[in-house]
């Protein structure tokens, strides 16, 4: 039972359309977590790829490396400490504010290759010429040798090149009932297409964020989209599950 | 009062020589006359009378708050400085400085030219000085407090020279010094005559720090009195020599690092500011400095913090000496590696923080600190991540946007309800519209912090068509008095 919808019916879906065979992208159990991810924003000015990777950091007390370019922090706003909170994050960020996308990519690599810190995270406004398909392979390579998830947040690129091991695009979704206002909004909801991994299918599911849940997994929960295809196909083994 | 004069006169302008001046210190019944200025001398005033009364007295007076801890703390400088003139200086109280000149006056051409240079040099500093030489220890001290100033005064000559002073110049504490005068014992000269018998009967309980008779005997030179200098401050330095000049200083940086890590090794200790000098054929001389975050002598980390700076030196036509130096050093005991080849953690972060500081400088990489303010914009605020470590975030029940705008953005309203956000709004060129709100939450100003007249805020967290979530604001009310129409702006963007 999921209230699914932003007219505040309850949808009741069969156990069969409940994929839950999702992995969390950053579960740091999951086999592979530590490997360079993409995401994309799907529109301008929407925080959805922010938060979407502050989701799915990894439940941890170490820093996070967030690196971010000038262009990105006055385009989308640097992001806001007090609101960290909410998504659960439990270690300190460490900020790098640098001008050029070119240090971002230093930055981030000189990070991938530190075992104290929980996660790195860069953020690059466009397709600069510096962020080229080398670039990302080497910073994907990095990430495996040191077992960290790296995350790459690329405002304003319509899918560039890249040997990122996933690629998300993210975009928001109208918002959740919320529980006491039909005039307010409520708990977040995002579209979030995974449109090239390796190991795994691509799909499209609607992402939706509870900090309130009780375990740390529950908090981030893809559900697939209505008329998004054949479900069977796309995941197997929850098809199998349910018989 | 001399380091009172040279700083305030860089900030402000002095008092007039003619007003008397006082530095205050705290006493047991209020502030009491710590150090006084010639004017104030000139009128009587001395140390350690109480300020009211000396106010009360002289009206005119000018008094200022004194430094007494920054005083000694300049005192043990200049102790060291003045091994300029011999190896063995060390402060005497708190405000004098013993030095043992024994062998070295022939270096400056005399004792009387040794002396005068001595003054001259400390009239360059801007300190007064009063000068004496005996010799011992003890006579030196009395003699330059109380004597005629700048006197010479022989082993020969010693007694004669001493038997004028008070009996006060010895240090022997008030009570013993008044007792001292009741018996008519007045000056040094009367006390040397008294037979030491009875003295002895009379103080063998004090202690020898104010006994007078230990002290005379050290003063005449009858008992030992050496002189304890403290140690200079180690110099962490390792230098190249080079036959040739050479433009490119990569090759050699290994060894330095290596020397200077054996070196701190050996003391146990940690470098956490190093500056690499290269001097040039042509007299010229570079420098390069790089911090750490925790101490480190790691020949291969501080290779790499250096090898980043190495891109804006300018060789000229090439260098033949080349040194490395720690600045800073901290202790730093051998550390265990994890057994199974894990790497530490924290030793790892505080790398990293080393190496991005070096390439990106230090007020780029930061953590974050919290402010108590209700204006979302003054809550956080960035420190450098070298040299302070990350706060305990601040935990907020209202919704706050993910992405802050700094500074936020006015926005065009196009179509406004009476009560909540605008239906429609332009946001840098794009017309929005809003499906669903929730507010106002209101913040004022802060009055406390703020200019007067500055207006309140109300915030909206809006939804606009596809979803995305705004957080915009009203600055002002209509009528409240502040200005015209109240304008709306945006300042974040919520996941």
């Amino acid at each position: 039972m999921l209230p699914d919808s932003p007219f505040g019916q309850v949808i009741s879906l069969s156990h069969k359309h409940l994929v839950q065979d999702v992995p969390r992208p950053g579960d740091a159990a999951a086999p592979g977590a530590a490997v360079l991810r993409d995401v994309l924003a799907g529109g301008p000015f929407d925080a959805a790829a922010a938060g979407f990777v502050l989701a799915a950091l990894p439940d941890s007390a170490a820093p996070v490396l967030w690196v971010s370019d000038r262009m990105s922090r006055r385009e989308n706003g640097r992001l806001y400490g007090p609101a960290l909170a909410q998504f659960g994050l439990k270690g300190p960020i460490l900020r790098v504010e640098v001008s050029h996308p070119r240090d971002v990519l230093w930055a981030m690599e000189e990070g991938a290759g530190c075992a104290g810190l929980a996660a790195v995270v860069g953020e690059i406004h466009g397709a600069p010429e510096v962020l080229s398909f080398t670039a990302t392979k080497r910073l994907a390579l990095r990430a495996e040798t040191a077992q960290l998830p790296v995350w790459l947040i690329r405002s304003a690129d319509h899918g560039a090149l890249s040997a990122a091991r996933e690629r998300w695009r993210l975009s928001s979704l109208p918002s959740q009932m919320h529980p006491d206002n039909p005039q307010a909004p409520g708990l977040p909801q995002w579209e979030a297409e995974l449109f090239r991994a390796r190991g795994r299918a691509p799909g499209v599911w609607s992402a939706g964020y509870d900090c309130s849940a009780r375990t740390v997994a529950d908090r981030l929960r893809l559900v697939s989209r209505s008329g998004d295809g054949p479900l069977a196909e796309d995941h197997r083994a929850a098809a199998d599950v349910a018989g | 009062m001399d380091r009172w004069r040279r700083i305030t006169a860089q900030q402000r302008t002095l008092p007039d020589e003619t007003v008397p001046v006082v530095l205050a210190q705290a006493g047991r019944h209020g502030p009491v006359v710590y150090a006084v200025s010639v004017a104030a001398q000139a009128r009587g005033i001395s140390e350690g009378a109480r300020i009211v009364d000396v106010q009360a007295i002289h009206p005119d007076l000018h008094v200022e708050q004194a430094d007494a801890p920054g005083d000694r703390k300049l005192l043990d400088r200049v102790a060291h400085w003045a091994r300029r003139w011999c190896p063995w200086t060390v402060r005497d109280g708190a405000d004098g400085i013993v030095m043992d000149v024994t062998g070295a006056d022939h270096l400056f051409g005399g004792e009387t030219a040794m002396l005068r240079d001595i003054g001259t040099r400390f009239q360059m500093q801007g300190l007064t000085a009063r000068l004496a030489m005996a010799p011992t220890r003890g006579a030196a001290q009395m003699l330059a407090r109380f004597g005629a100033g700048r006197v010479i005064c022989d082993v020969e000559d010693l007694e004669m020279c001493l038997a004028p002073l008070p009996v006060a110049a010895l240090r022997i504490g008030a009570d013993t010094d008044r007792l001292l005068q009741r018996l008519g014992l007045k000056t040094l000269g009367a006390l040397m005559q008294v037979p030491r018998v009875a003295l002895m009967r009379r103080f063998d309980r004090l202690a020898e720090e104010i006994n007078p008779l230990v002290l005379l005997d050290r003063a005449l030179g009858r008992t030992a009195d050496p002189l304890n200098a403290p140690a200079d401050a180690r110099h962490w330095l390792a230098r190249v020599r080079l036959p040739e000049p050479v433009i490119d200083p990569l090759p050699h940086l290994e060894a330095l690092a290596q020397d200077l890590c054996v070196q701190l090794a050996e003391a146990e200790q940690g470098a956490r500011q190093l500056r690499l000098t290269i001097y040039r054929v042509d007299g010229e001389w570079r420098s390069r400095d790089v911090a750490t975050a925790s101490a480190s002598r790691d020949p291969a980390h501080l290779l790499r913090l250096l090898a980043g700076k190495l891109d804006g030196i300018d060789p000229g036509f090439g260098f033949d000496l080349l040194t490395l130096e720690a600045l800073r050093v901290e202790p730093l005991a051998l550390q265990q590696d994890h057994l199974e080849g894990r790497r530490d953690a924290q030793r790892d972060v505080a790398a990293l923080l080393d190496r991005l500081t070096a390439r990106l400088g230090p007020d780029k990489i930061t953590w974050s600190a919290w402010v108590q303010s209700h204006l979302p914009e003054r809550v956080e605020h960035a420190l450098p991540a070298l040299g302070h470590v990350a706060g305990q975030a601040p935990v907020l029940d209202r919704a706050r946007p993910l992405r802050l705008l700094d500074p936020p953005e006015e926005i065009a309203v196009l179509y406004a309800v009476p009560e909540g956000p605008p239906a429609r709004f332009r946001w840098r060129r794009v017309a929005y519209l809003t499906r669903r709100h929730e507010g106002p939450e209101r913040i004022a100003p802060e009055w406390w912090r703020d200019r007067p007249g500055t207006r309140l805020r109300d915030y909206y967290k809006v939804e606009v068509g596809d979803g995305r979530r705004f957080w915009i604001y009203r600055e002002g009310i209509l009528g409240d008095g502040r200005g015209g129409d109240p304008r709306w702006f945006m300042q974040g963007i919520f996941a």
